[in-house]
């Protein structure tokens, strides 16, 4: 009505106009699925590595989850009849992510069941990115994990028929805890080893959250609470057995604990949402590794330590609600 | 890089907030231009915070230019002033870009004694004494700025006498505020370059009648010849020039407090519970006019600006002129206008009906094309925290928007949603495009009173 009404009194043609809210410009770059593909960039060097490592394993696993994970969003939207919208690529992500965390020896349909968890159970049943608690990813792993234990137990990492080598070899945390060997640090930092196919290549996951960090597509307060747990209490355990061969070095570097800490944790909608809720969140990750790698029964306690904290997640928003500039108390004028 | 002068107690900055592109070059190196007097102007009687003048005038009336045509109804109110030499017509209503409906006086204009160039000089020409202001009584300065119908022309158009009269509240320093920190908007720029004068004389007009004592005039640091200009003039008054560090929304009072004085506003509060009083440069020149010209404020400066128009300018104009004058006076838009904005592209609100008049609070006219406005549509929040990451106010953006939505009243006192200043910073980042601001305005209009 106002247009016409514009278009009345103007004697000159004029384009139309529109009325929105503002702010009437916007950053422009910063989108959902920006934020998306540069997770996805950022764990390029993974992928790399995991393929190199584990050949023909990772690619299985990866194309599988990611395929999976990507049919499955796609399906329970159009179920829930909404326009699906696998073009955000958090789908992918969850699928590269889920794909990174088995390991390569687990057959297709650990892949297939723990995508469609990860989306179905993770996702979809609280209403879709943005409303889910858990981090999807872990939850397809958890969901796989119970179904299928003996296809996902630290024994099944292993082959010893397998013609890659990194197969034939026990996982570094299950080596320690069986016969009590270590690891040499720069077979754990250049990733030539077994274990989960994202997990093994603590360079790798350096470099990619590193890009991460700067891109701040990940908020830098959630890695730095995990490593700093993590590494304090390291300390602490090696202190309390000196002579350990296994340092706190082969903590920080080992296991899954730096891709958990650039990767899974930093997920943003299952994390806090204040700096210093984050900074919690990381604490909180990092401390739970710590126990469950002394104390627990598995080996690996990453997944079950974001899931965790992710349930806490609420909990710590409403810790840290911040301070606002000019203090809380609403002054009556 | 900003220089944090040792003699303020601020850093010279604030924490978060944002940087959006400047684009200034649209209208910066245009000098001050006036507006050809419009065949009609249409002034609100509410322009400003607070209640709407009176008016005082009969249809069919023969009014001068700066001639009170509506009395301010109460302290917290404003008079406005013909802004031509016409005649008036029956009271109308307009509906203002922020979507309030006011009551206007039309006036037709006639014949106009003063005009072109020669309204620019009698504007902002001529002398203005920086010593020997102690002749100006104080009552006498907020009653000049109360006649003159002067409200903040930074944008918030609260009545300026009010300010001028912190009663109880001990003022000890009066904050010039010309950081001009929304892109594109120029005019408070080419008013410290062109006429540093009149803002320093009303600054020190302003201070006396506040009785702060000491006056420092804040810059952004984007704009260095202005704050030369305004350094040069203010020469001998005791007068601070301060450059502060250029990040949205470093014009606002809470941010301008902190990082001139490291002083918090507290939250609900005014500036002058922490013994402040912050003015436009603008409002200053305003000042110094009524007090020592009795001139009531029928005009400002106005940048009409950006890629949209043919011919970005700055322009002094009648308050009630319409947006199509101006626009029209710019060479019009351009094929790919796509959106008119009072105002800057942050705080501004669009334009629907370009025939809506311009209240004294505007600073400028930013035409937006298809390529500068964002049309994403809205997605789900991904809880990515970028929002909390750039509140000046160190508010939780997302939670307060939510509990808006869905009109969770308690969720949004937890979260102090009156707090917010309505910036824009959160919205402008947030990666699933939600119209934070929006819902946020909304929110605090609904929710009930404790
Ligand atoms: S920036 Fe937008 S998407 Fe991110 S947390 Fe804030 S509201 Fe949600
Ligand atoms: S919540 Fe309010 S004060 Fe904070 S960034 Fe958003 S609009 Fe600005």
């Amino acid at each position: 009505m106002a247009e016409a009404e514009a278009k009345k009194t103007e004697s000159q043609s004029r384009p139309a106009l529109e009325v929105a809210p503002g702010p009437h410009v916007h950053h422009g770059a910063l989108t959902t699925r920006r934020m998306m593909l540069d997770v996805i960039i950022a764990l390029a060097p993974v992928l790399l590595v995991s393929v190199a490592v584990f050949r023909l394993y990772a690619l299985k696993q990866i194309v599988l989850c990611v395929a999976c994970c990507v049919a499955a969003e796609a399906v329970f939207d159009l179920m829930r009849h909404r326009r699906p919208k696998i073009d955000n690529l958090s789908a992918v992500v969850t699928g590269l992510i889920l794909a990174l965390s088995l390991p390569g020896t687990a057959p297709w349909y650990v892949a297939v069941v723990g995508s469609a968890a990860g989306i179905g159970l993770g996702k979809v049943v609280f209403g879709g990115l943005g409303h889910n608690i858990f981090n999807p990813a872990m939850v397809g792993r958890a969901f796989v994990m119970i179904c299928f234990a003996s296809a996902m137990g630290a024994t099944a990492y292993q082959d010893e028929t397998s013609a890659v080598h990194a197969v034939t070899q026990a996982t570094p945390l299950t080596q320690l805890e069986q016969t009590g060997e270590t690891t040499e640090l720069w077979r754990l930092f250049v990733g030539n080893t077994n274990g989960s196919l994202g997990e093994t290549s603590a360079l790798a996951c350096l470099l990619g959250g590193l890009y991460l960090l700067i891109r701040r597509s990940a908020a830098w307060q959630i890695p730095a609470g995990v490593l700093l747990a993590t590494g304090a209490l390291a300390v602490v355990q090696n202190a309390m057995n000196p002579g350990a061969d296994w340092t706190a070095a082969h903590h920080l570097l080992g296991g899954a604990l730096l891709f958990g800490a650039f990767y899974i944790a930093t997920d943003p909608v299952s994390s806090p949402l204040t700096p210093m809720g984050r900074f919690i969140f990381g604490l909180g990750i990092g401390a739970l590794v710590m126990l469950l790698r002394v104390f627990g029964g598995y080996p690996e306690g990453v997944m079950f330590a974001v899931l965790l904290m992710n349930s806490v997640t609420p909990l710590i928003n409403r810790w840290t609600i911040p301070r606002p500039v000019g203090g809380p108390v609403e002054r009556k004028t | 890089m900003t220089m944090a002068p040792e003699e303020i107690p601020g850093k010279g900055t604030f924490e978060r907030g944002v940087h959006p592109a400047g684009r200034k070059s649209y209208a910066a190196d245009t000098p001050i231009e006036v507006l050809p007097t419009p065949d009609k102007v249409e002034v609100p009687l509410l322009q400003h915070t607070g209640k709407p003048a009176e008016s005082v005038v009969k249809p069919r009336q023969e009014v001068a230019l700066g001639e009170l045509v509506g009395k301010a109804s109460g302290f917290i109110s404003a008079s406005v002033h013909a802004t031509v030499d016409g005649t008036t017509q029956a009271v109308s209503v307009a509906t203002l870009p922020n979507a309030r409906h006011v009551q206007t006086i039309p006036i037709k204009s006639g014949e106009q004694p003063l005009a072109g160039d020669a309204l620019k000089q009698d504007h902002f020409g001529g002398d203005w004494p920086s010593s020997g202001l102690e002749q100006h009584d104080v009552q006498r300065i907020r009653d000049a700025a109360a006649d003159a119908g002067i409200v903040g022309l930074g944008g918030a158009a609260f009545p300026t006498h009010v300010k001028l009269s912190p009663g109880e509240a001990k003022i000890d320093t009066l904050l010039v505020n010309g950081c001009e920190c929304e892109p594109y908007l120029t005019s408070d720029y080419r008013l410290m370059l062109e006429f540093p004068a009149p803002v320093v004389t009303g600054a020190l007009l302003a201070a006396r009648a506040c009785g702060a004592d000491r006056i420092v005039v804040a810059i952004e640091d984007n704009k260095p010849r202005a704050a030369d200009a305004v350094r040069r003039a203010a020469e001998g008054t005791g007068i601070e020039v301060v450059e502060v560090e250029t990040r949205y929304p470093m014009g606002g009072e809470r941010q301008l407090t902190v990082a001139v004085l490291d002083r918090e506003v507290p939250t609900g509060g005014l500036p002058m519970h922490v013994g402040v009083v912050v003015l436009n440069v603008s409002t200053a020149a305003a000042v110094a006019r009524a007090v020592l010209r009795g001139k009531p404020l029928t005009h400002r400066v106005v940048s009409v600006t950006g890629r949209g128009l043919k011919r970005p300018a700055n322009v002094l104009a009648p308050v009630g002129a319409s947006y199509a004058s101006l626009i029209e006076h710019c060479g019009g838009l351009t094929d790919d206008a796509a959106r008119v904005v009072a105002g800057g592209p942050m705080m501004g609100f669009a334009v629907g009906d370009t025939e809506a008049p311009l209240t004294k609070g505007i600073g400028g006219v930013t035409v937006l094309t298809r390529d500068d406005v964002r049309t994403a549509e809205e997605t789900q929040c991904v809880r990515c925290g970028r929002c909390v990451d750039v509140c000046p106010l160190h508010l939780v953006p997302t939670k307060m928007a939510l509990a808006a939505r869905n009109k969770d009243w308690e969720q949004a006192r937890r979260y102090y949603l009156t707090a917010c200043c309505e910036c824009g910073c959160c919205a402008y980042v947030c990666p699933a495009a939600i119209p934070l601001v929006q819902l946020m305005r909304a929110g605090k209009a609904e929710m009930p009173p404790e």
